[in-house]
């Protein structure tokens, strides 16, 4: 981790919904151009942690969050506009969310919402967006169709290039897979393994066999706290905490 | 499980299971059958009306002619002319002005209602919106002859009773019907549409207009139509503050009459020729929503399919 450049931080993060203490004490410095992975249990507040990196806890009535997070060293929740930081910091969801329009559209969403209005522009942006998340080939002639027609692991894909459209730096990934078959899943990983050399992805998985194949780092949560975080290759071979070795080696979870 | 495996008390209860089945199937089909009937009773009612409608208002179509009373411009029904053309532009006019307003206002309260309003506002303007249907027609026919119809001979001349003060009660009238439905529609919309939304950086303004409500765009239309057919059939409320002239209006503040008061107004006098006009002018109200219902229908189910 020494001369990597750390994107995103957090110093002491907590996060409550109510009385529920979703999110415990959380440290982490997340680096640049990696794949980072956040595994755990269900419930153990990696989704939650995921979302409070743009914001959308927002949302959600009764969260209160304390300590901070930094991305690019400003404070996410005092330094940042929520536009900006939600057009720099994209988000793909569990469930492939295209909206109910054309190919085109969804992928043009974005950059028309922050003010591109040249067809040429959007053509470009939309071909490029396309072919960067592995669908071009697949849509290309059906671009004027509507998206809800294309199968589950096109509709992911067409989701990761409407959030490239509007050229994020950092991408979250919250189970992205997880609503897809082992094919679908694949070309998702492919497309995660392309996308890291350009773009900072943390991707919140339950699949362990999944963090282990894409992610340079790993954080294991559990009850929302972070049990170890590390490179993924120790994680997995040689894990400090015996929690952490008994989930990888599935004994809970 | 135990029971079905011991085989002598099977054996016992397999004569009243039997039985017991039997009586159930009696019953469910005797829910169905009433339910059918229920539902054939509907049919039944529409079948007879159209019947008794075309069976007493087309034939003055062959005596008179399709053309002189779909498209005559007099309505002098002692002289024989029965001319309804005015009255058919009256009604659209009047129903195009309503949903206009009605839609425009209706969407953006249920907007509000449905996306940004907090608790304790919502839950004091959607009883009131919905009281707002439960007032009867006469009620609004009242209210805008004493206070619509005033201002507007007040702020535009022309004594007031007009084809806009038909459209500004009709307008409110179709509003509980536009803003529930769209609510509901627009509450339908799956958060993860609107997430995505966000996620990419949209405002909530901008999530609302582009994501939200193009995706209940179907719902919408239902509302919309339905306040249409309410607009175009309402009679009470309009004979009180359009003025009744079976004229070509020319403009919003011309005097009107629409189909539903032609009929309203003179059928308890009308007789012979002038009754079977004014039955006539029922088979033209009628044929009118039908074509209104099947092309707006049509229209949005080829939305739908796209969508």
């Amino acid at each position: 981790m020494n001369n990597t450049h750390i994107k995103i931080a957090t110093k002491d993060l907590n996060l409550f919904y109510g009385d529920n203490h979703a999110v415990k004490n959380i440290n982490i410095r997340i680096e640049e151009k990696n794949v980072t992975a956040l595994i755990g249990p269900s419930g153990c507040g990696k989704s939650t942690f995921l979302k409070t990196l743009n914001r959308m806890n927002d949302l959600i009535p009764y969260v209160r969050i304390t300590g901070d997070v930094y991305f690019e060293d400003l404070d996410v929740y005092k330094d940042y506009d929520i536009v900006e930081l939600r057009k720099r910091i994209g988000m793909v969801f569990q469930k492939p969310n295209p909206f109910p329009m054309s190919i085109y559209d969804n992928v043009a969403y974005g950059p028309r919402i922050h003010g591109i209005k040249a067809k040429e522009t959007l053509d470009e942006i939309v071909k490029n967006s396309l072919e960067k998340a592995a669908l071009w080939e697949e849509v290309k002639d059906r671009l004027k169709q509507n998206a809800l027609g294309l199968s589950g692991g096109q509709q992911q894909r067409l989701c990761i290039a409407r959030v490239l459209a509007v050229e994020p730096e950092v991408i979250l990934m919250d189970e992205p897979t997880s609503a897809l078959d082992p094919l679908a899943t694949l070309k998702i990983e492919d497309l995660v393994h392309e996308l890291r050399n350009n773009y900072t992805i943390i991707i919140v998985t339950h699949n362990m066999q999944q963090a282990a194949r894409i992610s340079d780092q790993t954080a294991f949560f559990l009850h929302g706290e972070i049990v170890e975080y590390g490179a993924t290759e120790k994680i997995f071979r040689v894990p400090e905490d015996k929690r952490t070795e008994d989930y990888i080696t599935g004994r809970f979870g | 499980m135990n029971r079905v495996c011991n085989p002598i008390s099977a054996d016992l209860e397999y004569g009243t299971q039997q039985k017991r089945f039997r009586l159930r199937n009696l019953k469910e089909h005797i829910a169905e059958g009433l339910l059918l009937l229920c539902a054939f009773l509907a049919v039944l009612s529409l079948l007879i009306i159209a019947t008794y409608i075309f069976y007493s208002g087309v034939p003055i179509f062959g005596k008179v002619g399709f053309k002189e009373i779909v498209f005559g411009m007099t309505w002098k029904p002692l002289e024989d002319m029965f001319g309804i053309f005015p009255m058919i532009a009256a009604s659209l006019l009047a129903t195009i002005g309503a949903v206009a307003f009605g839609a425009t206002v209706g969407l953006m309260t249920a907007v509000f209602l449905a996306e940004l309003a907090p608790l304790w506002l919502s839950k004091v303007i959607r009883p009131a919106i919905e009281l707002l249907a439960g007032i009867p027609s006469v009620v609004y026919g009242f209210f805008g002859l004493i206070v619509i119809v005033p201002l507007i001979d007040k702020y535009f001349g022309g004594g007031g009773n007009s084809l806009l003060a038909a459209i500004i009660i009709l307008g409110v009238m179709i509003l509980p019907t536009i803003v529930s439905i769209s609510e509901t529609s627009l509450r339908s919309v799956p958060i993860e549409y609107k997430e995505g939304s966000l996620a990419l950086g949209a405002s909530q303004l901008q999530t609302i207009f582009k994501v939200s409500i193009p995706a209940a765009r179907s719902g919408i239309a239902a509302g919309i139509i339905l306040g249409m057919g309410r607009a175009i059939g309402e009679t009470m409320a309009v004979i009180l503050v359009i003025g009744n002239t079976p004229q070509l209006p020319g403009s919003l503040l011309d005097r009107a009459r629409t189909l539903t008061s032609n009929i309203a107004i003179e059928m308890s006098y009308a007789q012979g020729l002038h009754q079977e006009a004014l039955f006539a002018t029922g088979v033209v109200l009628f044929v009118f929503i039908m074509i209104l219902n099947i092309v707006l229908t049509t229209i949005f189910r080829k939305a739908g399919e796209e969508k």
